[in-house]
């Protein structure tokens, strides 16, 4: 092999040419993206700085959401009515970026959020004002200071089956799935639970106390923020990705080392 | 026998051509021709020989470096604090070492042997398949001889009473196999009956704390045990106990139900109980979506409508999850009717 190229006319490409041309080209890709996307990120960070009013809030759902949710959060036949969803209901779908809807799909999609906390803050309050529901909860319920192993307890119980023990998330059917709990913030937990948002079923305060809630809240937030002792998570999904990972790059080396093996040397 | 002039001598009359409608050819197996040698690099320039040499003796002598790694690293990280993160330190540092020494030697001695010890190729004759007719006969005399002077297939009550002492023998390992089920109870009865008794209260998993009607809130799911299970101890069963008996509770709006003619009064006001043990392999079935009121089974995706009696509507369950009927007692709380009406989880044998 070493010979042949060294005979190779000077004209030809060496067989790393290709190799090399993808690599330079993948590296010219992502650098004009990161670029990009960095620009994008700079330009996005006009805030809006004045203090909003519901008459703000009901201008902004009016333009916004009275498509689908009617003008006066009666629903349409594209969109449920918003009766008693309550302000936290609004600022846990907007502020996830899930509303404004991206398409009439199997389940809404987190996305980049559309509108500044003011807004959406706004929106919420204007909502509660026409037909109340639940609302924010204390400071206290949030400060991940509860009871740690009841919460993994109760959410072993009420949430791993869908979420997945570690809150890695999980599929359900027809395309519906439950998210990862790894980057959800402790209002947003708090709020699902709550409202019960598309799928997943409500959590009262008559089925899990305040109490509970900060504890499950509590066990999420130290999830969050350990360490996986064990090194590569594989994305906690257990045996499905373990077992991928284990079939690409074991069985992947194991050929490469019998080949090498069985190979004559040069 | 290696070392015959013709091994294959006593063969080759058995492939003579024969008069059957095979196309028989002189010598079926063709002997393929050894390709010519080729000379490696390290047989050729002294130079590339040394330096495989170094490569393999580096490698082993690697292997005892990271020996005494491992041996190094269980003293410079140990478990002693009892912190996961010591444990991850300990066992990634000692594995990293042995798993080193170990591959250090099997990579040299791969590399000793492909290019520096000597790769001639040569040819070894195979055997025979077909033994010699002496040794076949001798073979056949040596069984014949045996049976003749054992009188195994002359004294057949021996030979009888010796394979009814055989068969017997696997009978006790056989009958172990009953002490996987319970020792003293039937173990249809146990598996076709729960702890729901008549008015006993459906309270919630794991506190135990009873459930009022009016607390099931539209959408909403509760994990529910029988409320004196939640007193029952370890020892006394309470996983058995609890295995069978969870339970799924969920409220929908009552027009959205669609019950079979006889369990019209198995709800209350749109709330619903099923079991939670699948009928299929019994993984429990908890999935619930609210909006489509669809359950899923984790395991196998078996998917139940709750609107419609639990009804299998995709996957490997044979049957609706087990209904339990509810009512409301006097204090307001969910209580069961009765237990469930048919066994609950995956079908066994006396199961009709």
């Amino acid at each position: 092999m070493a010979r042949d190229t060294k005979r190779r006319a000077p004209g030809r490409r060496s067989p790393w040419a290709a190799a090399a041309l993808i690599g330079i080209g993948l590296l010219l890709t992502g650098g004009a993206y990161a670029g990009a996307s960095a620009a994008m990120a700079a330009t996005g960070e006009t805030e809006v700085k004045s203090a909003l009013t519901v008459e703000d809030g009901k201008k902004l759902f009016q333009a916004n959401c009275a498509t689908c949710h009617g003008l006066n959060l009666q629903g349409t036949e594209s969109g449920p009515s918003l009766y008693g969803v309550g302000e936290l209901a609004v600022e846990f779908q907007v502020a996830t970026g899930r509303m404004p809807l991206q398409a009439q799909a199997p389940q809404a999609p987190q996305k980049p959020v559309q509108f500044t906390e003011e807004q959406i803050l706004a929106m919420a309050a204007f909502v509660q004002e026409t037909a109340p529901g639940p609302t924010f909860p204390s400071d206290e319920t949030l400060d991940g200071e509860g009871d740690l192993a009841h919460g993994a307890e109760l959410f072993r119980i009420n949430c791993a089956m869908c979420h997945n023990v570690a809150g890695a998330g999980g599929a359900l059917t027809e395309g519906k799935y439950a998210p990862a709990l790894d980057k959800t913030s402790a209002l947003h937990m708090y709020a699902a639970m709550v409202t019960g948002p598309q799928n997943m079923p409500v959590f009262s305060d008559m089925n899990l106390t305040t109490e509970d809630k900060r504890d499950i809240i509590s066990s999420l937030l130290w999830q969050q923020e350990t360490v996986s002792p064990g090194g590569f998570t594989l994305g906690s999904l257990g045996p499905v990705s373990e077992g991928l990972f284990i079939w690409i790059f074991g069985i992947g080396t194991l050929i490469a080392v019998t080949v090498w093996i069985t190979a004559k040397s040069n | 026998m290696a070392h015959e002039e013709d091994p294959l001598e006593h063969e080759r009359a058995s492939w003579k051509p024969s008069p059957g409608l095979a196309v028989a050819v002189t010598d079926p197996v063709h002997t393929p021709e050894v390709p010519p040698h080729r000379e490696r690099v390290t047989d050729k320039d002294p130079a590339a020989m040394k330096r495989a040499v170094r490569t393999v003796y580096t490698l082993f002598y690697l292997s005892v470096a990271a020996s005494i790694w491992a041996v190094a690293a269980y003293m410079l990280f140990p478990i002693e604090d009892g912190s996961l993160v010591s444990v991850r330190d300990n066992n990634l540092f000692i594995g990293l070492g042995i798993a080193l020494a170990l591959l250090a030697i099997g990579i040299a001695t791969i590399h000793w042997s492909k290019a520096i010890m000597s790769d001639k190729e040569f040819i070894e004759p195979r055997h025979a398949t077909r033994g010699r007719d002496a040794t076949r006969r001798a073979a056949y005399h040596a069984f014949e001889d045996a049976n003749e002077e054992s009188g195994f297939g002359r004294r057949t009550m021996i030979r009888n009473s010796l394979f009814a002492a055989l068969v017997a023998s696997v009978l006790p390992g056989l009958t172990l196999f009953r002490g996987l089920a319970p020792q003293d109870e039937d173990p249809v009865e146990l598996l076709s009956h729960t702890m729901w008794t008549k008015g006993m209260r459906l309270a919630r998993d794991p506190e135990g704390t009873p459930i009022r009607a009016s607390e099931v809130t539209l959408g909403s799911a509760f994990h529910v045990i029988p409320e004196e299970l939640a007193s029952v101890s370890h020892e006394d069963g309470y996983l058995e106990a609890k295995a069978k008996a969870i339970v799924l509770l969920m409220r929908l709006l009552p027009e959205q139900l669609v019950p079979e003619e006889n369990k019209m009064d198995w709800t209350y006001d749109g709330i619903v109980a099923y079991s939670k043990v699948c009928t299929h392999v019994g993984c429990p079935v908890a999935l619930y979506e609210q909006q489509t009121h669809h359950l899923l089974c984790p395991c196998h995706q078996s998917q139940f409508d709750v609107s419609r009696g639990a009804a299998v509507i995709f996957g490997p369950a044979a049957r609706p999850l087990p209904q339990l009927p509810i009512a409301v007692d006097d204090e307001g709380y969910l209580v069961a009717q009765s237990d469930f009406t048919e066994p609950v989880g995956p079908s066994f044998w006396e199961r009709h």
